[in-house]
């Protein structure tokens, strides 16, 4: 499970801090082990998916899973409009709750298939979803116009 | 239904002939490894003994309990009352003081419900006067509690008004009894005082004698959460003086979905019913009913019977090897864990550093490795730990660290496993390369 790729972006974390400007923060647990995460988002441009995820900025706690996911999650949602971020969002909560049925499409997931193992560690699943979901609440709260 | 005969261990331990009462000991997990069971503090492995008690009573007695009256009804009532009775002599309290319920969870809330119940409206039954609270009243626990003996009084404590407060841990990991804060945690306005029996994290024994007179000494009711402590020791309730405990089947090589809640007769008599409908009666009307009196008013609806007389079966399984020779073994597989992991660098103990007035819960941290990432290098290894908070949340946030993994023992495990859990803990440093220099 532990690919080189996840201990990488584990040790050197992408894009972490908090940063300013953002239209929303919101903060994620997961109660069965205490991990958390608080993420940020700042949007441009257009309205609804057509909107541009300028930043995610984070602060996380956690093991190795979820502060790898979130940092590869940076990566791969910054720059993107929110439709496409979303579908990203999508096929690699497909992946990751997928009991190791589901082969991840390499070319949407890129860095993120490395976490195609941990289909295979329900207790896990959690964990490398935290950021990501966070992320959505985040663009959620930030697109209905306020911070939580 | 008699018992069923269980192991002849001896008085000296002979691990080797008890695993081979518990089938699930013998498997391998994750690609043939052997499994390394050190989980028994969340939930412990079953013997045969007792899964064929249980198997025994569906195939020959299975029928609703203190209901109907042809044969099974009156065999089936026989055998759930005769594992009531094994069980109260097991954790030296009377027949009638011993109420079934679903686990310790529901049984601690059951008191807190009972209390409740006595503090709200009128026409409560005069006798339920002594359980009433309201603001200005106040309920006491401790840091170390797990969230079952803690949240049921902070709802307590919402529905009536009252106060929660607390005693704190110190860093060795004991309560703090005697500082100056702590000195009126318990006062005149004190009314219950919840705490634990044995930390489910740190493995604490507090001093229950002690707790038992403070409160006395203000009139307050004591609630003890005896989960990880019947299980591993010998208790004797009576001789603690304790007003109410709870503790769970499924962590004493019983089954999961029976637990108990031990009252002292006077008390039981006095508490309002929780659960309320069938069995727990003495009389309907339309208008209102009366209520039976105890253990029967607290098991409303057709009890588990099938787990209660599993109960009773490992409870004789335990009593035939004696609690003193389980705990003098726990006593050394733990003594030898403290000693093997605090001597391996980067590792912490969460709680005291050796077995005095400690039980076998052992709590650790890595530095730089966080405990959800240890326990999947331990689980590659077939070494079942629990990591996270436990259900102690404060606990851990009084010690300031996020999660921690724990190794817990029962009667079955060995020395041998104790060494696998300190290789494994080895392992998980060198895989993520955070052995300290």
């Amino acid at each position: 499970m532990y690919q080189e790729i996840i201990l990488d972006h584990y040790r050197n974390p992408h894009g972490r801090g908090l940063r300013d400007p953002f239209e929303a923060e919101v903060h994620h647990v997961n109660p069965t082990c205490g991990d958390e995460v608080t993420v940020r988002v700042h949007l441009t441009g257009g309205e609804g998916l057509d909107a541009k995820v300028e930043d995610l900025s984070y602060d996380a706690l956690g093991c190795s899973i979820s502060q790898a996911a979130t940092s590869v999650a940076h990566d791969l949602l910054v720059g993107h409009t929110v439709g496409e971020a979303f579908e990203t969002l999508e096929a690699y909560q497909t992946m990751v709750q997928g009991r190791g049925k589901v082969e991840p499409d390499e070319d949407v997931l890129d860095d993120a298939v490395a976490f195609a193992g941990v289909a295979a560690y329900p207790a896990r699943v959690k964990c490398a979803l935290l950021g990501w979901l966070a992320f959505k609440d985040a663009v959620a709260q930030a697109q209905a116009g306020g911070t939580s | 239904m008699t018992a069923i005969a269980p192991t002849d261990a001896g008085a000296t331990l002979d691990v080797a002939k008890i695993r081979e009462d518990f089938p699930i000991l013998s498997r391998t997990v994750r690609d043939g490894k052997p499994l390394v069971y050190l989980d028994s503090g969340a939930t412990s492995q079953r013997p045969r003994q007792v899964l064929d008690a249980e198997r025994a009573f569906l195939e020959t007695s299975n029928a609703a309990v203190h209901r109907g009256a042809h044969a099974l009804a009156e065999e089936a009532t026989d055998a759930y009352e005769s594992a009531r009775e094994r069980i109260a002599a097991f954790v030296g309290a009377d027949i009638h003081e011993v109420v079934f319920t679903k686990n310790a969870t529901e049984g601690i809330n059951l008191v807190a419900y009972g209390m409740s119940n006595a503090s709200v409206g009128d026409g409560v039954d005069p006798a339920a006067e002594r359980f009433r609270l309201g603001p200005g009243d106040e309920v006491v626990t401790t840091e170390m509690e797990h969230h079952a003996n803690l949240v049921p009084w902070q709802e307590l404590c919402r529905r009536t008004g009252a106060t929660l407060r607390w005693f704190s841990v110190t860093p060795d990991g004991r309560l703090d009894l005697d500082s100056d804060e702590a000195r009126s945690v318990i006062n005149e306005r004190t009314k219950v005082v919840a705490f634990t029996h044995q930390s489910n994290v740190l493995g604490t024994v507090p001093p229950v004698e002690e707790l038992v007179r403070r409160a006395r000494a203000v009139g307050a009711y004591t609630v003890l959460d005896a989960c990880q402590s019947v299980p591993h020791a010998p208790v004797d309730l009576h001789a603690l003086g304790v007003d109410f405990a709870a503790f769970s089947g499924h962590k004493m090589l019983g089954p999961s979905g029976i637990g108990v809640l031990y009252g002292r007769a006077e008390l039981l008599e006095a508490l309002p019913p929780f659960l309320t409908g069938g069995s727990m009666i003495e009389m309907v009307r339309m208008e209102g009913a009366t209520y039976a009196p105890p253990p029967a008013r607290f098991e409303a609806g057709v009890p588990m019977t099938s787990q209660a007389i599993g109960l009773g079966a490992a409870v004789d399984y335990l009593s035939a090897i004696g609690m003193d020779a389980v705990k003098a073994h726990e006593n050394e597989l733990t003594d030898a864990a403290l000693l093997k992991l605090q001597d391996l660098p980067g590792v912490a103990i969460v709680g005291p550093r050796t077995t005095e007035a400690r039980g076998g819960a052992v709590a650790f941290t890595i530095e730089g490795l966080h405990p959800h990432d240890a326990s999947q290098v331990l689980d590659d290894s077939g070494i079942a730990v629990r990591v996270g908070h436990h259900c102690a949340w404060p606990l851990h946030r009084a010690f300031g660290v996020q999660a921690s993994i724990r190794a817990s023992f029962h009667v079955y495990n060995t020395m041998e496993e104790v060494d696998a859990l300190v290789a494994g803990v080895r392992r998980a440093q060198e895989f993520f390369g955070v052995v300290p220099q």
